[in-house]
């Protein structure tokens, strides 16, 4: 049976493949669309970089002084990676509203030149909107070099919005490599 | 139409012998055959891999398997029995009866169902292949279960590798075969039969047929991903350089949805002509079955993330998923209704075909009502990865989509054998069969809440009793499927002659043209269109 013979049969064929085609490269168009509609509705709050605010806007949320939210800090090296990443401060008691500053301390063990990446991660991630950052090393990609070690700011605040029912947030950062060798300042983490 | 039958008659007027009757075959009654063989032959390897499984489980602690083989075998069990199994026995069902039902002389594109048959004994070497490789000093094996979810399985070996070139075969050989079945239906329907004359088994698959063409890119597209980030430096997933692992469980959700229904709704097309047939009854509700399969289809394309719960995503999109699942039972029980109204008040015999149509109806519900448990979010989390998710999904696949070819190949196996198969034999096996199900996978409803999770080696003392209770039952329910090979076989080689139409009650209704023909029909059918009143 020819299908070139039957215009009608043609049609449906074509059609069906061009779907598949199409369905194709919806899968990869997905990729920036899943991006776009979690920056966008505010979806995937486990991205903490999301709520990023100028020191300005920090400076004026106004200041909580009836309580005391416990912030802790962790730090955990993905894979096998030959790097060190240790919170200076691991915990601290904040005022919400007020702005505050901690360090965190990177080493490269190894003795090649390495581009790092850290991503945040909340706990409970419902306080992760709440948790404004300043400033902080997760922004942006990190060079390093061969054993080289420097400290690192954190400057951020906590919204005295923040639901009564968190007193503690965890604030932990996995730490990967790039395998890059050149700097990305804008990564995809942080869209603005 | 009429020009191309006579056309048919000049070149095909005898039967090709030997090896290349099979190999270059491009008659839909042999490809068909060949589809249903290979899903048979995967149904015993997929079954062994089972049964090892369950052997290890039947007591706490290792000793049979290590857990690297655990977690490969769980692996491609899975993929066995989905790509292996289910939808080429569906594809086989249609590529056999589709042609028959509507009255067409074959599929649109012969040549391309040869192609996308003989992909799949290719892919199943690849994946034999896969699970090989580890053994080869080629790094670890695929021990991500049958989702693939990264980051583990951009650690795995090049067995990974050889796993997600077989999805990618048995993919294209499923879009092809689809893309085929949607053409004929839509093309090549006898005159007279139009849409609403079809019989349900041809709407479900146009269905199943569109569904696959959907989403089964998605997922090829979805692997091919996992492949560049695992070679070509790229981070689609890789949160170092800016993806995000969790986009791969869309991907893959978006896919492996509504790959429920594609493995269901052949089931369901199969029901809906058992049912009205020896309920000597018309099916109840045509119409509105037809409507609730178009809705089934539509809302189980974007409900895939009721499969992550867990992520962690926001209250309003796990709200929106737990309500539109929730809202996915509507037309399923719906369709129940429609198959209990059509038996109430019929004259109901109880021949295998209709013993195994009562007991999916039965059981079916059952994994309804579980998945409605699994749908609300908050139970979810207490639920997720445990043995009550394995519980509910072979209750929903077992029944919904095995069960359903097993009656389907007990209906028409007097069509395409000519022979009637031993009805004692084949209740013998029902009960057997169901028997061995139930006590496979009822106790691993309780095992489940009380916490045993999934895709585990081991497991705590506490639920020692279940476990074994389970594994005696898998083994019952693995024998049975000897007697099926046999019954099988035993009719091939011969028995009481089937007439035309072996079934009393199987042109009540929307009958298929399957009936106007012979047991077993001449190679070639159908050469001049029949007429359809």
């Amino acid at each position: 049976m020819d299908a070139a013979g039957k215009p009608k049969q043609l049609r449906t064929v074509v059609f069906l493949f061009a779907l598949v085609v199409g369905m194709f490269a919806f899968g990869f168009a997905l990729v920036p669309l899943y991006k776009l509609i979690c920056s966008v509705a505010g979806i995937n709050n486990l991205d903490a970089t999301g709520s990023r605010v100028t020191l300005e806007e920090a400076l004026s949320m106004g200041v909580a002084t009836d309580r005391i939210v416990n912030m802790e800090f962790d730090a955990t090296v993905n894979g096998d990676a030959p790097f060190k990443l240790t919170p200076i401060t691991r915990k601290m008691s904040v005022t919400p509203g007020k702005v505050m500053e901690m360090e965190y301390q990177i080493t490269n063990l190894s003795q090649e030149y390495v581009v790092t990446q850290s991503v945040p991660s909340v706990t409970p991630w419902q306080a992760s909107e709440y948790l404004k950052k300043v400033e902080c090393f997760c922004f942006t990609q990190q060079p390093l070099q061969a054993g080289e070690s420097k400290k690192m700011l954190l400057r951020f605040s906590v919204d005295p919005e923040l639901p009564k029912e968190y007193s503690v947030i965890t604030l932990s950062y996995t730490l990967m490599d790039t395998k890059r060798g050149e700097v990305n300042t804008e990564t995809a983490m942080v869209l603005e | 139409m009429t020009t191309i039958a006579v056309d048919h008659d000049d070149h095909h007027d005898h039967v090709p012998t030997g090896i290349k009757r099979w190999l270059f075959s491009t008659n839909h009654k042999d490809i068909g055959t060949m589809y249903l063989i290979f899903a048979l032959v995967m149904l015993f390897l997929g079954g062994g891999m089972a049964m090892l499984i369950r052997a290890e489980l039947f007591m706490p602690g290792l000793q049979l398997l290590n857990p690297d083989l655990y977690n490969n075998l769980v692996t491609n069990h899975a993929l066995i029995m989905v790509f292996g199994l289910v939808m080429p026995a569906a594809a086989g069902m249609a590529n056999w009866m589709i042609p028959m039902q509507i009255g067409a002389p074959d599929m649109a594109l012969p040549r391309l169902n040869n192609m996308s048959f003989w992909l799949l004994p290719a892919a199943a070497i690849m994946l034999m292949m896969s699970m090989l490789a580890p053994y080869f000093g080629t790094g670890g094996p695929v021990n991500t279960g049958w989702t693939l979810y990264p980051p583990l399985s951009i650690q795995a070996g090049m067995s990974m590798d050889l796993a997600i070139f077989t999805l990618h075969i048995f993919g294209i050989s499923s879009i092809l075969a689809s893309i085929n079945i949607v053409t004929t239906i839509l093309n090549m329907r006898a005159p007279g039969m139009t849409l609403m004359k079809m019989p349900i088994f041809v709407w479900a698959w146009l269905m199943t047929g569109f569904l696959l063409i959907l989403v089964m890119p998605v997922l090829a597209g979805g692997v091919t991903m996992l492949l560049f980030d695992r070679h070509f430096g790229t981070s689609f997933f890789d949160a170092a350089g800016g993806g995000d692992p969790v986009l791969f469980q869309h991907l893959f959700w978006f896919f492996g949805h509504p790959e429920v229904y594609v493995l269901l709704l052949p089931s369901i097309g199969v029901l809906g002509l058992i049912v009205p047939t020896f309920s000597r009854k018309e099916l109840f509700g045509y119409k509105p079955l037809v409507i609730f399969m178009i809705i089934l289809t539509l809302l189980g394309l974007v409900v895939w993330a009721h499969h992550q719960y867990t992520v962690g995503m926001s209250l309003a999109v796990t709200t929106y998923f737990m309500i539109g699942t929730i809202l996915i039972s509507i037309p399923i029980g719906l369709m129940i209704f429609n198959f209990i109204f059509t038996m109430w008040r019929g004259s109901i015999t109880f021949e295998t075909p209709m013993l195994f149509a009562i007991a999916i109806i039965v059981m079916f519900s059952f994994a309804g009502v579980t998945g409605l448990m699994l749908a609300v979010v908050p139970a979810d989390m207490q639920y997720h990865d445990t043995y009550f998710v394995v519980a509910h999904f072979h209750y929903a696949l077992i029944p919904g989509a095995l069960f359903g070819l097993y009656a389907g190949v007990f209906y028409w196996l007097p069509k395409w054998t000519g022979h009637m198969y031993d009805e004692k034999l084949g209740k013998i096996f029902f009960w057997w069969t169901t028997i061995g199900f139930n006590l496979t996978f009822f106790p691993q409803h309780f095992s489940g809440l009380a916490g045993m999770p999934r895709r585990i080696i081991d497991y705590s003392h506490q639920f020692a009793e279940f476990n074994m209770i389970s594994t005696v039952g898998a083994f019952v329910f693995g024998l049975s499927h000897i007697l099926f090979l046999y019954i099988i076989i035993k009719t091939v080689r011969g028995g009481e002659k089937a007439g035309d139409m072996p079934w009393e009650g199987a042109r009540t209704g929307t009958p298929g043209l399957e009936w106007t023909l012979s047991s077993p029909p001449p190679f070639h059918s159908f050469e001049t269109p029949p007429e359809v009143k």
